[in-house]
């Protein structure tokens, strides 16, 4: 199916779990076209967030993000997109530990409702969600924290490569994706090549999430850009930079012209990649692909 | 007189952290000085040091000239001895398989509580809402922590606007008695001292001072009253070796400059 195609399976106000982590398999290529389909208020859930999370706020698909991290990247210090939307209180930012977000998404996709951790107990993260619930273990007494699942609507993952039906291959780091597709109603992938069902019998010990919990699938090229897909392509950041540099000197006028000309401006997703830019993308392609030299 | 090898703060904070490490060790380490400290050790006195990130690498060997812009991505996976999901490799945590866990830091208070989520505001002052923790508070909620951060007195504070991830919380056995069974804020490591913690009071102690610092001075730029040992060592200045690793690693000073 087509990005437009995916996009029409999602509505307005769902939750949404995003797949990937930081600047890696981030399914940018889905959030570029949700914003363009206009869809509003998603309540969106990912391990770790960064500017995908601006887009998300900017935009308006989302006002609620359930995330442990949350700015552009390490090396801009504090995203003022993320605080002008947060501070203003135009939208909610609800900060969890990593492994709180992993233990949500691990009771989704097992089909229990909570999961018990350690982590978060004495601190304000803790005191911050009241979702959350302390308990006496039942067993030996020891205080102990439950957090409750995660079973967004639909997930949204980009991935190396997978077969028409939705049998899917993820190369290098997983982060939270299995247990995120697994969680979710809907399962929306994106992937860089689409291999044939025979491919994916060749090597079943690949496959990292099975077809019946997948419900879409688009071949999209560099469909995490301006991020990274693990041996395919690094993070293409001088195009960051520049994007850090316009939304964080302006986080409304900024963002908006961002929008206009990345997002809204491009006749399709490779037309985006063409704003990137040949230089850039191949650069990244060529530092991407250098895991797999020696 | 020889004359002394000339290197940033950064740089600094680096050498001082690798030093807290021990071979053999596993350390899940985050993004920044941490992993450099690491790369360092790793690289010097430390060869038997397992490194961990919570992208879900085990086993990181960081390659000089190309640091990974993140703990979650290909750079710090590449060549590594496993790649695990996110929640496995910060389950090994929880589980006791690491030694020590090795962040920056935002702000600090007495009792080693690290704030990286939000600062109050204050008269016509906003408050700021920062990134958050990340797996900040998983590994400080389960390991013995290594803090690398610059000494500056607004972050070295009485007590943090919001504990992200938890030192020993309001000192004595009150980590214990929140439900957090092991670890605890174990080394701060700073420009201008080492420190570790007061094993009764758990409030935060002078254990060394960097060459040509007073205690006076330590004090002075520190927002709460301080510790100190008896016995003051000073440390080593960064020796040429520790340097030319850290500048091989870093040879744009992306994270040391």
């Amino acid at each position: 199916m087509s990005l437009e195609d995916a996009a029409a399976l999602i509505t307005d106000g769902q939750s949404v779990g995003i797949g990937g982590s930081m600047m890696s398999r981030t399914p940018m290529a889905m959030i570029w076209q949700l914003i363009r389909s206009g869809r509003k208020n998603l309540v969106c859930s990912r391990s770790i967030t960064t500017s995908e999370g601006d887009l998300l706020l900017g935009s308006g698909l989302s006002n609620h993000i359930i995330t442990s991290w949350f700015s552009q990247g390490i090396m801009w210090g504090i995203s003022k997109v993320m605080r002008a939307y947060v501070e203003s209180g135009q939208a909610r930012y609800d900060e969890w530990s990593h492994l709180a977000i992993g233990m949500r998404f691990r009771a989704g996709a097992m089909g229990v409702p909570f999961m018990p951790m350690r982590p978060m107990l004495g601190s304000d993260v803790l005191a911050s969600r009241p979702e959350a619930r302390v308990i006496d273990c039942p067993f030996t007494g020891e205080k102990i924290l439950l957090v409750p699942a995660l079973n967004p609507d639909v997930a949204i993952i980009h991935v190396h490569s997978c077969d028409p039906y939705g049998n899917a291959r993820i190369e290098g780091l997983q982060f939270m994706d299995i247990d995120l597709a697994m969680a979710a109603d809907k399962v929306i992938l994106t992937t860089e090549r689409i291999i044939s069902n025979d491919q994916i019998r060749r090597a079943p010990d690949q496959t990292k999430i099975p077809f019946f919990c997948v419900d879409g699938v688009v071949e999209v090229p560099f469909g995490s850009a301006p991020h990274e897909c693990y041996g395919i392509y690094e993070p293409m950041m001088n195009h960051l930079d520049s994007y850090v540099r316009k939304v964080n000197s302006d986080p409304v006028g900024g963002m908006k012209s961002y929008l206009d000309e990345h997002i809204y401006a491009p006749r399709s997703w490779n037309d985006y990649l063409n704003l990137i830019g040949l230089e850039e993308v191949l650069g990244a392609a060529q530092r991407g692909r250098s895991v797999h030299n020696d | 007189m020889t004359k002394l090898a000339a290197f940033t703060t950064n740089e600094h904070l680096a050498v001082l952290g690798a030093r807290e490490l021990r071979n053999g060790q596993v350390v899940f380490a985050g993004i920044g000085i941490p992993l450099l400290a690491a790369a360092l050790a790793q690289r010097a006195h430390c060869p038997n040091l397992t490194i961990l990130f919570e992208g879900g690498t085990i086993g990181a060997l960081v390659e000089p000239g190309r640091l990974p812009p993140s703990t979650n991505d290909q750079r710090g996976a590449k060549r590594s001895n496993m790649v695990l999901g996110s929640s496995e490799v910060l389950l090994l945590l929880q589980r006791g398989y690491v030694d020590i866990g090795f962040m920056g830091g935002a702000q600090i208070d007495k009792y080693g509580n690290l704030n990286s989520s939000l600062i109050n505001g204050a008269g016509d002052k906003p408050a700021i809402r920062l990134p958050g923790s990340g797996g900040g508070n998983d590994i400080a909620s389960l390991t013995n922590l290594i803090v690398a951060m610059k000494h500056e007195k607004r972050r070295f504070v009485e007590h943090v606007d919001f504990v992200t991830s938890p030192g020993w919380l309001r000192g004595r056995s009150t980590r214990h008695q929140s439900g957090l069974q092991s670890g605890g804020a174990f080394r701060v490591v700073t420009e201008l001292a080492v420190f570790g913690f007061d094993e009764h009071s758990r409030e935060m102690k002078v254990i060394a001072l960097n060459p040509g610092v007073s205690p006076s001075q330590v004090q002075e730029n520190t927002g709460f009253e301080l510790l100190f040992d008896s016995d003051l060592p000073i440390t080593q200045s960064p020796t040429p070796t520790e340097l030319r690793i850290l500048r091989e690693l870093d040879p744009h000073g992306v994270l040391t400059s």
